[in-house]
């Protein structure tokens, strides 16, 4: 039964007394009025306010820690040189943050920006009071990424401030043993810090896909971490090469290349570019997920099948397609570390440090062209395929002494990762890189030539 | 002269998937009125005020708010105002806070009332700076209403309002209700709450699985010759008893619900309006002074629930 007792119907009301026309302003409110709104929301988190107060005081307090203790982070890139120099520091702190801070951030911001609304069931109100959903997402992810970038700043210049702070402005060791004044060190560690916002910035569009596809799920808020933790996985897998450069964590890795003389800039900047071009993609993702999604059902928070035909499969797209175009321009197969790069990778690196160990124990100074260094180096003493990461590599190095005329060697045992990264060790003559310390400085630091970092460059000469 | 209407739908319809929250609905609703959506759980009542507020398009149908079309697109109409599923409040921010950015986030030539105006109307003054993390739900219903108070709206739309609300709660919420009909204000609300919404809705929407069986003013609901069941609080009940016996159109029930306490003062009685008139009469004849004098269930409920379980029933 339906009883209708039907009011009668009549043109538009008059506005009511005292309400004037135009209750709410047809104008969609600006941008900037919802991002200062949703800042307030950010700032007033107390989840935030701790992320702020770590990153700005947490990594500058650890690296004047570690630098006051006799045994220093060797595993970790730079950890070795950290009581040389003060920059040395925000290089370790750069490497754990891309491992593990930046992921933990944009997790904890990005990832949770738009399923905090469905937490509180603020959207419908958040709909109402802005009536735009476009402007909505503007905000939001521009608010997602100033937090994410006060934090990374945080991190940046904490780390800096405690490095300084503990060894001072000197001379940075570089990845193939050159010396890198303290200006020059500055402005790589800089440039290194601003490369990797790129790749965080692809995982904060992930963290943004995330969050509007999974809704209150806690998956959206751990899709970064998942995402950075699978593709640092990927990264110690003996994957072919254009497969690793198509990974948006690359340039977590491939900053290390401003680092080498000359610098490797090719992964840098194919990284930086993948991880800008993920960002977009899975931004514009979140984008259309979030126009589409229905806010009248209060059950409905968004996940569901669409996540994965309009939030994963176009992401498996760019993956594949950027893979093919690296396969492509870049001639690049197979892992990309061959003998003939380690080789060169070594004998640069020894001629390099050998010139800062001479200098340290105050010898009269050689040119790397009176050195003529050489590296001959085997895997699996020979046997297989001379190419690839681990730790079987075997290089004897060779070289002119100066003054004798006589041709000496020195032999290391080489840890090379799948990345093209490699510890090397030394392994004798004892006089030449074995352990032993060298005051500089007024303070005794290992020899330089016992155990050094170096970086195989993946991409063809 | 026609009553301006503040809500006018034809034909409105809203699916979920499988599910039919609105089944081609006619809704109209009287500028200046409190309008009451009653209704079963799952009934479409939050759907159609979600339709009101903008958050969604119907699926088929036409509706005007204010007396302009309402586009296929999701937007909030101009001059609405409200919320649904309870206000949308964040618990780190204070109550200040919280209207505070609702105020920067209007153009600043859009009329506004001060927030503090509108805290004190609904009796939050004293809690203004206090976090909203610690507020009870009747608190967070008032500063829901506060927040909506802030955009000085043509159209309230509430949802559930009494929620969690105490009497002191409940009078600031209906006296700002009420200030606001008379000020020319629609407003329309959902409750489960019969005893507000009778107090006051002067016009009420039952719904029930989507669809409407009763939309019109509740005197109407009142009007049906319907038997209520009264309670009847007099000064000698066993005379009292036996002269409703002894009524025509009058039936004593024993051993009803409303007697479940023990009150030997009461009795309760079934019957016709015209009927209770008759029997009223009757006691003050017979020198029976009647001291109280109620329905056990209220008309809109008896109402409600009579509609819902027909609708139910086919």
């Amino acid at each position: 039964m339906t009883t209708t007792v039907a009011v009668a119907d009549a043109p538009a009301p008059a506005p009511a007394p005292g309400a004037g026309a135009g209750t709410a302003g047809a104008r969609p409110v600006p941008v900037a009025r919802i991002l200062r709104f949703e800042l307030v929301k950010q700032f007033s988190a107390w989840r935030v306010r701790l992320l702020i107060g770590l990153c700005w005081l947490g990594p500058g307090l650890l690296v004047f820690a570690i630098d006051q203790q006799s045994t220093l982070p060797s595993d970790t890139l730079f950890g070795r040189w950290m009581h040389a120099t003060g920059w040395a520091g925000p290089l370790v702190v750069l490497g754990v943050a891309g491992s593990w801070a930046l992921p933990l951030v944009t997790s904890m911001v990005a990832g949770d920006v738009f399923s905090s609304e469905d937490r509180l069931g603020t959207w419908r109100h958040l709909l109402i009071a802005v009536r735009s959903h476009r402007r909505i997402f503007a905000a939001k992810a521009i608010a997602s990424l100033t937090v994410i970038g006060l934090l990374v700043a945080g991190l940046a210049v904490s780390s800096v401030f405690g490095g300084l702070l503990a060894e001072g402005n000197q001379p940075l060791v570089g990845l193939d043993g050159h010396l890198l004044s303290g200006g020059d060190a500055a402005g790589n560690v800089l440039l290194a810090w601003v490369c990797v916002l790129a790749p965080t910035l692809a995982l904060a569009g992930l963290g943004l896909l995330g969050s509007v596809a999974l809704g209150r799920s806690p998956m959206g808020l751990l899709l970064p971490m998942l995402a950075a933790l699978g593709m640092q996985v990927a990264q110690l897998l003996p994957l072919p090469v254009p497969v690793r450069l198509a990974l948006p964590g690359y340039a977590f890795i491939s900053w290390n290349g401003l680092f080498a003389d000359p610098r490797q800039l090719g992964p840098l900047l194919i990284g930086v570019g993948v991880s800008l071009v993920w960002a977009v993609v899975a931004t514009a993702l979140a984008y259309l997920l979030f126009l589409r999604r229905d806010f009248t059902n209060l059950n409905n928070d968004g996940a569901g099948r669409r996540v994965l035909t309009l939030g994963v499969l176009p992401l498996v797209g760019v993956l594949a397609a950027t893979v093919g175009v690296f396969s492509v321009t870049t001639g690049a197969g197979g892992s990309g570390i061959d003998q003939a790069k380690v080789q060169q990778s070594v004998a640069t690196a020894f001629a390099h440090l050998y010139r800062f160990q001479q200098a340290q124990m105050r010898r009269p100074p050689v040119t790397e062209a009176q050195l003529q260094t050489s590296a001959a180096c085997d895997k699996s003493e020979g046997l297989g395929a001379q190419a690839g990461p681990g730790n079987d590599w075997r290089c004897t190095v060779s070289w002119n002494v100066p003054g004798y005329n006589a041709t000496a060697q020195a032999i290391y045992q080489l840890d090379v990762s799948a990345n093209g990264r490699y510890t090397a060790d030394g392994d004798g003559p004892v006089e030449v890189n074995g352990y032993f310390l060298i005051v500089s400085g007024g303070k005794p630091v290992p020899n330089p030539l016992w155990q050094f970092d170096g970086n195989v460059d993946l991409l063809p000469g | 002269m026609e009553t301006p209407v503040a809500v006018r739908g034809r034909g409105i319809t809203k699916v979920f998937g499988d599910v039919v929250a609105l089944d081609h609905i006619d809704v109209s609703m009287t500028q200046g009125q409190i309008h009451g959506l009653v209704g079963p759980n799952g009934a479409g009542k939050t759907t159609l005020l979600g339709l009101l507020l903008g958050l969604a398009v119907a699926d088929e149908g036409s509706l005007e708010i204010l007396g302009t079309p309402v586009g296929r697109a999701p937007a909030a109409p101009d001059g609405v105002s409200g919320f649904v599923d309870g206000p949308g409040l964040y618990p780190t921010l204070t109550a200040k806070q919280n209207l505070a950015t609702l105020v920067a986030l209007r153009p600043a030539d859009a009329p506004a009332t001060g927030i503090e105006e509108a805290l004190e109307q609904v009796g939050l003054a004293d809690v203004a700076d206090a976090k909203v993390r610690g507020f009870s739900l009747g608190m967070r219903q008032r500063l829901g209403l506060a927040a909506a108070l802030l955009t000085k709206p043509r159209l309230l739309v509430l949802d559930e309002p009494s929620n969690g609300l105490d009497p002191v709660g409940k009078k600031h919420v209906h006296a700002v209700l009420s200030r606001l009909a008379a000020e020319g204000v629609t407003v329309v609300m959902s409750s489960h709450r019969m005893d507000d919404l009778e107090a006051l809705c002067s016009e009420v929407t039952i719904l029930t699985t989507g669809r409407v069986v009763f939309s019109g003013p509740v005197s109407k609901l009142s009007d049906d010759n319907r038997e209520l069941d009264y309670r009847l609080r007099t000064s000698d009940p066993s005379a009292a008893r036996a002269v409703a016996a002894a009524a025509p159109g009058v039936s004593v029930i024993d051993g009803h619900d409303a007697l479940a306490r023990p009150d030997t003062d009461v009795i309760v009685v079934r019957a016709r309006v015209a009927a209770m008139d008759g029997l009223v009469a009757r006691m003050v004849r017979d020198d029976i002074a009647v001291r109280e004098l109620a329905p056990v269930v209220s008309p809109l409920e008896a109402a409600f629930l009579a509609l819902t379980e027909q609708e139910t029933d086919r």
